[in-house]
């Protein structure tokens, strides 16, 4: 008796070992990949783009990966929670990707080690938490030049969300690149606190057309504004993505954010067991950011034009922030020659000398 | 001048739907009856309009599926507060998260989409008229239709039998009752005007204000008809005022920021709602008015005594 139960529960604890071990082997062959987004993918901007990079990541690596994503987290408690349920279910690889989720991602990644995590646009890193974000500033240089070549009003209408350096950085290097081709060029700049009120955008967008804007940037995350613009017989700026498809006429061009090489890239590196944790702040250059839809309505030269001072920027030859450089009181920020560096562009909290109004604190 | 006009434009556009918001709402206060998920039967409303709008092509027909949609959102509040006798205040938010989830599953395969032109009053002469032509005979007509459901709820309220019950019911349930009127059928027909009301607000949005769809578009505008209800003392033309006023400002900080007029944009995007408390505070000091105006039985339920 003593014996045929023992071999009984020798074969039980064999089957569950069995078990057990099955699907692990199984998790080896696959990398789980996942994602944590704060938008709906729908949402033809961020959201949207990040998701572009998450169907690179399946189409470069195939049956070797495995991806999830999680749509319109909320920035808070929420977050962390599904951190924390994506790591507990084995991804071996997780990007958070909007600012909010900062902390919450350092925090879980405490708890799992072994897990690798990677937050979009944020600066706490960690042994196994990368960052990674894109510099936006440099597609706004670009299209600000295509803008004060194109208005004819020689007012550039510019709706911003919130005072923080990432927006502030935009402004000025939309405005800078803007007077470097346009010495009379004037911005007029309206704050609508929220990255996303289509209503309120269009209002904006509404408001700066009356003021006799005729090209308009965005700093929000709905093509509303786009839209109008459409309406009005006047020209905008895509922003994030290519929002071609509600301003067929009236999109100038499009700052277009393609996360998907370098999603691709870090995917690949935890397969190859070279992940380290890095901070990453890519732009034209590393392809990480591209000026997609130029429209063909832009005489030639100004397409040409627009095209060098990109490539410049890409190939390293030209800050969009180079002195000498005034503060909007008149106080020096970049001596002559002088390329702002990162940690200058990360604290922007001012306009450049020229850009009218205050800012909001 | 001519910017004085663009403004007015501006103007009625952010008003009109919290003009059909708001007054549907308070048909429904009148009737003693709380619905907190205007937010949530607007965004319905708003991809129902759309998403019927882009595959007719044909406005009417999305204008009525967004009057439709509201209604069915709201015919669910009523049975669930009506006749099944659920809190009016939890069902109102459960119905607003349950109308945002639902929008967002709708309108998976709507975004990134968009409407064209909504069509506009054009009258020979009157329409070409400089300045005001366009103000007062070039709007679209959804703008008409909202002022003249203002002066019908008015007029309804006033001067017809049906009104006096409604607003009977609303005061005291059990005398009206007693007399003899299905309060909760009255109740019912009230709820389904709001949520008409409340469906067509929020497609004047996807289909006439942007006109796309987003995910979420409403932000917040249903809550600002419901303090509009009580801004306006249970009054249609005060609603409509309190609505322009409220758009008025939110058009006018756009415009002074653009002007550079020196303010920190976030007073200037305070501004509407601080008008909203103080136009409150300023009503509510008299004790009297403001018991005249409520609805006695507001979120009152009601059961009949056997």
């Amino acid at each position: 008796m003593r014996y045929q139960s023992f071999t009984r529960l020798a074969v039980a604890a064999l089957a569950a070992a069995a078990f057990v071990a099955a699907p692990a082997a199984v998790q080896a062959k696959k990398l789980k990949v996942g994602f944590v987004y704060v938008g709906p993918i729908g949402d033809h901007g961020w959201t949207y783009q990040h998701h572009q990079g998450l169907l690179a990541v399946k189409k470069a690596y195939g049956d070797k990966v495995e991806t999830t994503h999680v749509e319109n987290v909320p920035e808070g408690p929420d977050a962390e929670r599904v951190t924390r349920q994506l790591a507990q279910q084995g991804h071996d690889i997780i990007f958070t990707t909007s600012f909010g989720f900062m902390n919450p991602t350092i925090k879980v990644a405490k708890q799992f080690p072994k897990v690798k995590f990677e937050h979009s646009t944020g600066f706490k890193r960690s042994k196994n938490v990368a960052t990674y974000n894109i510099r936006f500033y440099e597609a706004r240089y670009v299209n600000g030049v295509i803008a004060g070549k194109m208005t004819k009003s020689n007012t550039i209408g510019y709706i911003a969300s919130f005072p923080i350096p990432e927006v502030v950085r935009g402004i000025n290097a939309a405005y800078l690149g803007a007077k470097s081709v346009n010495p009379n060029v004037k911005f007029k700049i309206v704050w609508v606190s929220t990255w996303f009120d289509p209503g309120k955008e269009a209002d904006a967008a509404k408001a700066l057309a009356d003021q006799g804007a005729d090209v308009i940037f965005q700093h929000t995350d709905s093509p509303a504004a786009m839209k109008l613009a459409e309406q009005r017989g006047i020209s905008a700026i895509g922003q994030a993505s290519n929002m071609k498809a509600f301003g067929p006429k009236a999109q100038l061009a499009a700052a277009v954010n393609n996360w998907a090489t370098y999603y691709v890239a870090r995917v690949k590196a935890v397969m190859d067991g070279t992940w380290k944790s890095t901070d990453t702040w890519g732009g034209l250059g590393a392809g990480t950011l591209k000026i997609a839809s130029v429209h063909e309505r832009i005489p030639a030269d100004v397409r040409k034009q627009a095209a060098k001072v990109e490539a410049d920027i890409a190939s390293g030859k030209f800050h969009p922030f180079t002195g000498p450089l005034n503060k909007q009181d008149g106080k020096p920020f970049l001596k002559a020659g002088e390329k702002a560096s990162d940690g200058l562009l990360a604290g922007m909290n001012f306009y450049v000398q020229g850009v009218e109004g205050s800012l909001p604190k | 001048m001519e910017l004085i006009v663009n403004i007015m434009l501006g103007i009625i556009i952010a008003a009109t739907p919290l003009v059909f918001a708001a007054i549907g709402e308070l048909v429904v206060e009148k009737s003693g009856v709380l619905n907190l998920g205007v937010e949530g039967m607007m965004i319905v409303g708003a991809i129902a309009g759309f998403s019927v709008t882009i595959e007719s092509g044909n406005y009417l027909a999305g204008v009525v599926a967004a009057l439709a949609a509201g209604a069915l959102m709201a015919l669910l509040f009523g049975f669930l507060t009506q006749t099944l006798f659920a809190n009016q205040v939890a069902t109102g938010l459960a119905l607003t998260m349950f109308g945002l989830g639902l929008a967002a599953l709708w309108g998976q395969d709507y975004s990134g989409k968009a409407a064209g032109n909504f069509p506009r009053l054009d009258l020979p002469v009157l329409s070409d008229l400089p300045l005001i032509g366009t103000l007062l005979f070039g709007q679209d007509y959804l703008v008409y239709l909202s002022v003249l459901l203002v002066i019908g709820v008015s007029w309804f309220f006033r001067k017809t039998r049906g009104g006096l019950i409604v607003r009977a019911i609303g005061e005291n349930h059990d005398a009206a009752h007693a007399i003899g009127y299905p309060v909760v059928f009255y109740r019912y027909l009230a709820l389904l005007f709001g949520g008409a009301c409340a469906g067509l607000g929020g497609a004047y949005l996807s289909v006439v204000q942007t006109p796309f769809w987003a995910e979420g578009m409403t932000a917040g505008r249903g809550w600002i008809a419901l303090a509009l209800v009580v801004f306006a003392a249970w009054r249609p033309g005060r609603a409509l005022l309190g609505a322009y006023l409220f758009g008025g400002i939110t058009i006018l900080q756009l415009h002074s920021q653009g002007f550079g007029v020196e303010v920190e944009a976030q007073y200037l995007s305070m501004l509407p709602y601080l008008a909203t408390i103080a136009v409150l505070v300023i009503i509510s000091s008299d004790r009297l008015k403001v018991k005249l105006n409520a609805p006695a039985c507001l979120t009152q339920p009601f059961r009949a005594a056997t």
